[in-house]
């Protein structure tokens, strides 16, 4: 139990994906004006993290990993070279699965969320925590803990950051640095507060 | 679409149009790898050429995709040229793949590959769509190696690994600036290189959201 909540802070704060890791950047800087946009985006985020990161781990374990097809007759077939490929179209097909049962059976959640999900399979945020659960050899439990973790540590930044740049827009900024430039400076600044996370160990 | 000249798009997205700077495309994975020169010249050229190759394939048949399922015809050509890509650097170049880690499969959701999909090679031929494409790259791998020179020379004293500045470490005098080799620093350069570059082409500043007025009430002093 304390493994699984330590390996859930860590991916809340001390990885944060977007801060230390720069992963969702892009969706991260172009929907981060308004707060209730952010937060959208952020619950979606999350659920479609807790979702993909478990399912690509059943499948790499099951059918992608060195020796994973030996309960098929194949102990010798080794298809991590297709990884890639397969948890992208994973993702894919989820968010569009996921889309589709928010539509028939929870139709405010639909009308919420539903202009961020198609954003969300292009997101690299959600790729790249399957592929951290593949490098660092997450095993199924991990990687539900993980992908809330991480889907979290996300939302928690993008909500953050729309949060200041809505304050900041009333402030008077340089003419070349309005806009892009300062929010970079800005998220510069709110990584280096995370940073200060680091020493947390439980 | 023959109005586009071959010059305009190769060196356009250099710096009138670049990228990350203006389009805020690919700033994932530019950010994290732009602690060595030498790690962000692969990442730029493996960018470079996933882009160009999927601008290319994806022109020559863009009359047959469908456009309802163009996405995922779009997501498997660009996963299986980044395959490509990751194996070649895992074959002759593992030690670099190693420190790219994750960074090389995330070029399959770089915006920047898809986003001149999307934008240029579903419109266009694909003679012209493969150098939009390897302008693009070219555009991000210039940001990428200004972005590391930074980082690798103050932060590590250092150029491809080739020490400019000796550092205290080895009996040098200058005394390198961690800051420099953590995320918080990309962050800091990439804000100033795009205000520098605004400066300089001053058409793309953005509008203001709110002009501040001047101060007329008079103060009850």
């Amino acid at each position: 139990m304390e493994h699984y909540l330590s390996l859930f802070v860590k991916a809340v704060f001390i990885e944060n994906m977007a801060l230390a890791f720069f992963l969702g950047m892009c969706t991260f800087l172009a929907i981060s004006k308004k707060i209730e946009a952010a937060v959208g985006l952020g619950v979606a985020v999350i659920v479609v993290l807790a979702i993909t990161v478990p399912v690509n781990n059943l499948i790499y374990t099951n059918l992608l990993r060195e020796g994973a097809l030996a309960w098929a007759g194949y102990p010798e077939v080794d298809l991590s070279f297709l990884g890639l490929l397969t948890y992208i179209g994973v993702i894919a097909a989820l968010v569009q699965i996921l889309e589709m049962v928010l539509d028939k059976y929870f139709q405010d959640l639909y009308n919420a969320l539903g202009v961020f999900l198609p954003l969300i399979t292009v997101n690299c945020a959600i790729m790249g925590a399957s592929l951290f659960m593949v490098e660092r050899d997450y095993n199924f439990g991990e990687s539900v803990v993980y992908g809330l973790g991480a889907g979290v540590g996300w939302a928690l930044a993008i909500v953050a950051l729309a949060g200041i740049r809505e304050k900041l827009k009333y402030s008077d900024v340089p003419d070349g640095l309005r806009g892009l430039g300062i929010t970079f400076i800005t998220v510069g600044l709110m990584s280096l507060g995370f940073m200060s996370f680091s020493g947390i160990s439980l | 679409m023959s109005d586009h000249s071959i010059k305009d798009v190769l060196f356009g997205p250099i710096a009138t149009n670049n990228p990350i700077a203006l389009q805020i495309l690919g700033i994932c994975s530019a950010l994290a790898v732009t602690t060595s020169m030498q790690l962000s010249l692969v990442m730029g050229v493996a960018v470079a050429f996933v882009c160009g190759m999927s601008n290319l394939l994806i022109s020559t048949i863009r009359s047959q995709i469908p456009s309802s399922i163009r996405i995922i015809v779009q997501m498997t050509i660009i996963a299986s040229l980044v395959i490509v890509v990751d194996q070649i650097l895992r074959a002759y170049a593992y030690e670099m793949s190693k420190q790219l880690s994750v960074f090389v499969g995330l070029i399959i959701t770089n915006c920047i590959v898809m986003g001149r999909a999307e934008a240029f090679a579903m419109q266009n031929k694909p003679a012209i769509s493969f150098v939009d494409g390897v302008g693009n790259g070219l555009g991000y791998l210039v940001l990428l190696i200004a972005v590391a020179f930074f980082r690798e020379l103050f932060g590590a004293g250092k150029l491809f690994g080739v020490e400019i500045l000796a550092t205290v470490n080895d009996g040098g005098w200058y005394v390198p600036n961690g800051l420099l080799l953590l995320p918080p620093s990309a962050f800091f350069i990439i804000g100033l290189i795009i205000w520098a570059l605004r400066g300089w082409k001053k058409d793309q500043v953005e509008a203001e959201e709110y002009k501040i007025s001047a101060h007329t009430v008079k103060e009850a002093f």
